[in-house]
């Protein structure tokens, strides 16, 4: 029987973080490795709020890792919970400036790209793959439009809608309770004014960002001819760059779709909030943009190797969107498919029972640990969205609002009126629910 | 500020033909119509086909359809997950065509 030649060690499909650490350390491993990428420059079909981390940087690019186009330095994080005609805000200042910085995928992606090009890695831009190549139940290579590329190991890193991790099998379809679509707006700020409203040191790249909970009321769902108010589960953002801010909001993809909303009717619902209008206030929007998030969570990941095959990324659906993070995710998963990538090369052997090891790895590490704890967050408190994107900012606000307002009433009388709405404004055992989730969410992360 | 402004902003590069091919045949007989709303980029949208169908008779000649505005697609793959009767042939599209961002 002839075996199939090769010449490439690996073929990295998608030239984001995920699929760059991957062929970065296959190189470093000594080992062949092409990175074919289906737009012209990496990070141009990419999108995201947002920042990366530093020292997840560093770990794949120890050497360059502080010459990355990075806009700002986070130093105030606020939490900044929305009622309706404010918000009650939780700011961390001064946060350490060196963990945490913006970019602008289009320029990150593609700075990852140089770093890995310098160490010889193989780019291909503009080289859609269509199809895995199988052969005796392994992945051999891949087609692209053009022509075919055949490799032992193939690394699917091409991103949330990975048709090629559908097309091998390992995952199933996805359904919109799967998935939260991100829809985004970019905005043109002069830098003086930038720095003075979020409170950012002159003449230094100190950055800010911000997470909003709330602050969308006014949607309805009319069915039987009825209206029923109803809230759309989505967390609001808001990140500094150097003249630019970010605005966006991740949206579930389920209310979207039951509550028959448009993406860009939450976003603009959004903006119209008198505490976000202010945000962005004379800045000038300069893009539009839209990107899903794998939500499906670590109870329902796909497999993540197959005979030939291992994916990585937002691909493999490796994300813990409740601390914003995924860049620091396919980063690592990436460096460890293209661990297993090397083990199998040297070993020669490229079926599961081989590849499985790259699972092992993820085990071990930040990566599915941190998923495993995390694993039912999304979905508790999307079950619970209407106490905290609704009932807690309204009541955060009317709190603030009872102990500042000072008229010629009482205290007692004030803070009594104020407890009674705790416990007239809905049922106790909402109260219970809300907190039986805290405690198993709490122990299951803790524990 | 509505969805045509915003779109108005952002970079493409387009291709002679679309990426997105929807099954009209189903489309036809959908109710939900979840496209039309699902999409961020306000692709999907109700067209009315004047082909005379030869077993149409009875619709004076027109049909109901979606159109596919694929030059505004941002290919983030909503309509792909949203539609429930998998209508929606959902491909990336030509290498080195569809949107550019610049500032993501």
């Amino acid at each position: 029987m002839e075996r199939e030649k090769f010449n490439i060690d690996a073929i990295v499909v998608g030239a984001g973080p995920a699929g760059i650490s991957a062929a970065l350390t296959l190189k470093r491993g000594g080992k062949n490795v092409v990175v074919l990428e289906r737009s012209d420059k990496a990070g141009t079909k990419n999108m995201f709020g947002g920042a990366v981390y530093l020292n997840s940087i560093k770990s794949i690019l120890p050497n360059s890792f502080n010459t990355a186009p990075y806009e700002r330095f986070i130093v105030n994080h606020t939490y900044s919970f929305l009622n309706d005609s404010g918000s009650v805000d939780i700011k961390s200042t001064a946060l350490a400036d060196n963990t945490t910085a913006t970019v602008m995928r289009p320029k990150f992606d593609a700075w990852m790209v140089e770093e890995a090009k310098k160490e010889g890695v193989y780019f291909a831009p503009k080289t859609l793959v269509k199809k895995l190549i199988y052969k005796n139940g392994s992945v051999i290579g891949v087609k692209t439009e053009q022509e075919k590329y055949f490799a032992p190991v193939v690394i699917l890193a091409d991103g949330v809608n990975s048709l090629l991790s559908k097309d091998v099998g390992l995952r199933k379809e996805f359904f919109p309770k799967d998935m939260v679509l991100s829809v985004k707006e970019t905005y043109k700020l002069d830098k003086k004014i930038l720095e003075e409203r979020f409170n950012l040191e002159p003449e230094t790249n100190e950055g800010a960002m911000y997470e909003f909970f709330g602050g969308l009321s006014g949607f309805y769902l009319t069915e039987k001819k009825k209206k029923y108010p109803v809230t759309p589960f989505a967390i609001g953002f808001l990140y500094t760059f150097k003249d630019t801010i970010s605005l966006g909001l991740g949206i579930s993809l389920e209310d979207l779709v039951q509550y028959k909303v448009k993406p860009y009717e939450v976003l603009e619902k959004f903006k119209s909030h008198p505490v976000v209008k202010k945000l962005i206030a004379g800045a000038e929007s300069n893009e539009y943009s839209a990107h899903m998030i794998p939500e499906y969570g670590y109870n329902h990941l796909s497999k993540l190797y197959a005979n030939g095959v291992l994916i990585a990324g937002d691909a493999a659906g490796l994300i813990n969107s409740a601390h914003f993070e995924g860049t620091n995710f396919a980063i690592e998963s990436g460096k460890l498919a293209g661990e297993t990538a090397i083990i199998a090369l040297n070993l020669g052997k490229y079926r599961h029972n081989i590849l499985k090891v790259y699972e092992e790895k993820l085990r071990k590490s930040f990566v599915l640990k941190d998923m495993k704890s995390y694993r039912n967050v999304v979905e508790t408190l999307y079950g619970r969205k209407n106490s905290i994107l609704k009932y807690y900012p309204d009541k955060m606000g009317e709190f603030f609002e009872t102990l500042h307002v000072v008229d010629n009433v009482d205290k007692k009388r004030k803070f009594r009126r104020f407890f009674r709405t705790i416990f007239f404004d809905r049922s106790i055992m909402d109260l219970f629910r809300d907190f039986r989730a805290f405690i198993k969410l709490f122990f299951e992360i803790m524990f | 500020m509505d969805i045509e402004k915003k779109l108005i902003n952002v970079k493409y590069k387009t291709d002679e033909n679309s990426h997105l091919v929807l099954n009209q045949e189903i489309c036809k007989v959908c109710e939900d119509k979840v496209c039309l709303n699902i999409c961020p980029a306000n692709v999907y949208k109700q067209g009315v086909c004047t082909e005379l169908s030869e077993n149409d008779s009875e619709n004076n000649g027109t049909i109901d359809s979606i159109t596919v505005e694929y030059e505004n697609c941002l290919e983030c793959g909503a309509c792909r997950v949203a539609c429930p009767y998998g209508a929606i042939d959902w491909k990336y599209p030509k290498s080195g065509c569809g949107v550019v961002y610049k500032f993501t």
